[in-house]
Formats: structure tokens, C-alpha cells, sequence
């Protein structure tokens, strides 16, 4: 087989402790989850530095709208949520997936697994998806999630939330995360949202009221851009 | 600016994937040769993780990756993706119905050993785990220079074992003495 030299420019690594640690104890489910032993560090190649762009399927024009999947619209205080996905050199990610989970205006998610005694909304299933447009940005209208119980430690809540997952340019820009709201009570109690080290980390994480976004006599918005991992200076390979 | 952190999928993100137990990365336009991959996730007491989040990217028959950076892509390839990704089921395991990846281009201009890249979430992860799938009856796996960085006493973790013709056998064990080799990358 002939030597093909494959010249690829790397992307940048996340500092270290950025990220949150997979041996988090406050968060219990991590204790027989997380890996014991230490990542091993490998070099990027082809395999990594591509990833999903085309094959998203068809995304429907309704598919970011999570209050018009049913008969009839569901119960809760109705918000726009939109924002930029870039990455850490402000380029906009470009006809990138989003997508979106959650549970309803009670905090019941529309899962078998979720026993909470809440009540469940035959009008809202909890999932959207949408493409990022050609300056990278995003848009979904929704319900405001419910907090919701979680048996982590006594008297444990989640913070409201809304789970994000976001694809971006290759196989490392791969992304799962979680939106908070502005001023909720709950998240310095919080396990998960604190498994992050740095302040400046959580506050990424926190959605922006933004009366702009906001649609007069009809929904509340919040602006919520979302950075992911950045080209190098100098590719690799000779 | 600075990096959106990570957080955990948590236990309901079936909402969003559906489907349980079996990914299809093929279709009957796709060329090569198909494989069925057995897998199975784990935890640190050996006990099945049902609510795991399986994805797989890899090359098509060829050794190209479906992306405008692969120098050999001449577009989106209507036959195959080679993304796919699977909730896994009730007993911690899932399948995954594909081709047989080519050779992807390597560090210092080597070919790779045919092998699926991996990215593993669920409740209990707060990122995202990366391994990769390599086939035990590939000759070129031995010389495989991203193996060759994983300590030679755990690289079995990530060599898919054949079982029946065109099917084989990957554990994914998150924790403990058997612990699955997860990448920095």
C-alpha cells in the first residue's frame, strides 16, 4: 500500500480541569462509572478530525419547536431559547445539529424510567432538533422546565435545565452539556453543575435573560451560545 | 473564548435517541463487506449499564471519512455515512449492523488498522469516554501505530474478537480490572 501522508490541522485540547472530573463522589452514579485508569493520550488523525456533517436526516420545520408536536399546545411558561454555536476562535459553526431534551413545566420527563410524581403533558413529548444556520446560529421555542427530585443525596433537586447536544465540525467537537436559568435557587446545591472547578466554566453554562428575545405577549427569551473546540495554529503530519 | 464544559446526559435521553439496542449504518447502496459488532457496557461491579449511549463514526469500505477534510471525499456519500449511534438495552448491550472499514491515513503517513471510533455517554459520565474498535483478524492491527501508544499489557481491551463469519464480539467496561482503554485526544 503506497505511504499516503495525510496533513491534518489538529484541534486544540481543552485545558486541563476544564472539563469535570468522571470521579466526581458528590455525584454518586459516577462512583462505579468512572474510569479508574488514565486516559490514554493519542494523536489526532483523519479518524478524529471528521465526524458527522451530512447524514442528519431530515430535520422538519417544526422539529425546534417543542410547543407544537401534539394536538394541542402544552401547559408552562413558554420561552425562546437562541444563540450561537462557535467555536474558541469565534468562527460560527455552520448547518451543525443541535438538539434539545427535557422535562415538562412540572419536571417530569416523558421517560418510563421517571417516576416523579409530577404530572406528565400529553402535549409535550421534550425533544428538538434544529440546524444552525449560516452565522451559526440556533433557535427553539419551548416550556420553561420544572426542577425535579433526583434521590442523588436527601433533598437532592436538579436545577431546571435543558440537556444540549451539539455535533459541530468532527468526531472531537462532539458535545453533551446542560442550560441552566439565570438566578435559580437550587444550582449552588447542585452536583453536577459544581463538578465543574471553575466559576468562569459554570457561568457558560447559565443561559442570559435577554428582553431582545423576548416576544411580546407571548414568550420569554434567553440567549445561550455554546464554544467548542478550536483549530491549532500549525497542522501535523510531513 | 471560553469552552462550553460538559455535563452529563443523565437517565432520559431516550426522549432524544429512541431506538434501543441496534444501530444500522448500512443501507443496500453501501459497498463492503458487512459486519455485525456484539457489544456490551459494563460497570465497576460488572453489572450492565442499560441507560448508555453508544456512537460510532468510522471510514467507509475504502478508508474515507464522510467530511470535506478526508482528501478523498468528493462529497456527502449518499451510500454511507458511517455515523450511527444506539441507546443500549435492558441488558447493557447493543449491536451495531455495518461495513467493514477501509484504512484511514496515520501518523507518519502509515495506514491504520481498520478499526470504529467510539464515544460512550450515560448517567453516572460527565463527559464523554473515546475508545476505538479494532478486529482481531486483521493482520495490520498488530502494527497499528495509535495502538502502539496504548500500553501493551490493556490493548486486548480494544480488539473486537470474531465469532460466526462477519460477526464479532466488543465489551465496553467502564470500570475495574478488565477497564476498557479510554483516549485523550
Amino acid at each position: 500500500m503506497s505511504r499516503t501522508v495525510s496533513r491534518i490541522l489538529p484541534y486544540r485540547r481543552p485545558p486541563a480541569g476544564h472539563h469535570p472530573p468522571n470521579d466526581s463522589p458528590d455525584y454518586r452514579s459516577t462512583t462505579l462509572r468512572h474510569p479508574q485508569q488514565p486516559l490514554v493520550v493519542i494523536p489526532q488523525t483523519l479518524s478524529e478530525i471528521t465526524g458527522p456533517v451530512y447524514g442528519y436526516g431530515r430535520i422538519g420545520p417544526l422539529d425546534n419547536d417543542l410547543t407544537r408536536q401534539h394536538a394541542g399546545e402544552p401547559l408552562g411558561e413558554r420561552i425562546v431559547i437562541e444563540g450561537r454555536v462557535l467555536d474558541e476562535d469565534e468562527r460560527p459553526m455552520r448547518e451543525t445539529l443541535v438538539e434539545i431534551w427535557q422535562a415538562n413545566a412540572a419536571g417530569r420527563y416523558a421517560h418510563k424510567e421517571d417516576t416523579h410524581d409530577a404530572p406528565l403533558d400529553s402535549n409535550f413529548s421534550g425533544a428538538g432538533r434544529v440546524l444552525t444556520d449560516a452565522e451559526g446560529r440556533y433557535r427553539f421555542v419551548t416550556i420553561k422546565p420544572g426542577a425535579y427530585p433526583w434521590r442523588n443525596h436527601d433533598n437532592a433537586w436538579r436545577p431546571a435545565h435543558v440537556h444540549f447536544s451539539v455535533f459541530g465540525t468532527s468526531f472531537l467537537t462532539r458535545l453533551m452539556t446542560q442550560m441552566y436559568f439565570p438566578g435559580d435557587p437550587l444550582m449552588p446545591f447542585d452536583p453536577v453543575f459544581n463538578s465543574i472547578s471553575s466559576e468562569r466554566a459554570r457561568e457558560r453554562l447559565i443561559a442570559s435573560f435577554d428582553l431582545g428575545l423576548t416576544k411580546p405577549e407571548w414568550a420569554l427569551g434567553y440567549r445561550f451560545d455554546i464554544v467548542l473546540r478550536g483549530r491549532d495554529a500549525t497542522p501535523m503530519g510531513r | 473564548m471560553l469552552l462550553t464544559p460538559s455535563q452529563t446526559v443523565g437517565p432520559f435521553f431516550q426522549i432524544l435517541v429512541p431506538v434501543q439496542g441496534r444501530m444500522t449504518l448500512v443501507s443496500d447502496e453501501t459497498p463492503g463487506e458487512r459486519i455485525v459488532v456484539d457489544g456490551s457496557v459494563r460497570d465497576g461491579a460488572g453489572k450492565p449499564v442499560p441507560d448508555g449511549l453508544v456512537e460510532i463514526w468510522q471510514a467507509n469500505a475504502s478508508g474515507s471519512c464522510n467530511h470535506p477534510e478526508d482528501p478523498r471525499s468528493k462529497g456527502p456519500d449518499r451510500a454511507f455515512d458511517g455515523f450511527g449511534r444506539v441507546h443500549t438495552d435492558a441488558d447493557g448491550r447493543f449491536v451495531i449492523e455495518t461495513i467493514k472499514p477501509g484504512s484511514v491515513p496515520g501518523p507518519e503517513g502509515q495506514p491504520q488498522a481498520p478499526h470504529l471510533v467510539v464515544g460512550v455517554f450515560g448517567r453516572g459520565l460527565l463527559t464523554r469516554l473515546v475508545t476505538r474498535i479494532y478486529f482481531d483478524d486483521e493482520s495490520s492491527t498488530a502494527s497499528d501505530l495509535i495502538l502502539a501508544c496504548v500500553p501493551a499489557d490493556r490493548r486486548s481491551t480494544l480488539i473486537a474478537r470474531r465469532g460466526a463469519v462477519g460477526t464479532y464480539q466488543f465489551d465496553i467496561v467502564l470500570q475495574g480490572p478488565r477497564e476498557t482503554v479510554f483516549f485523550d485526544v
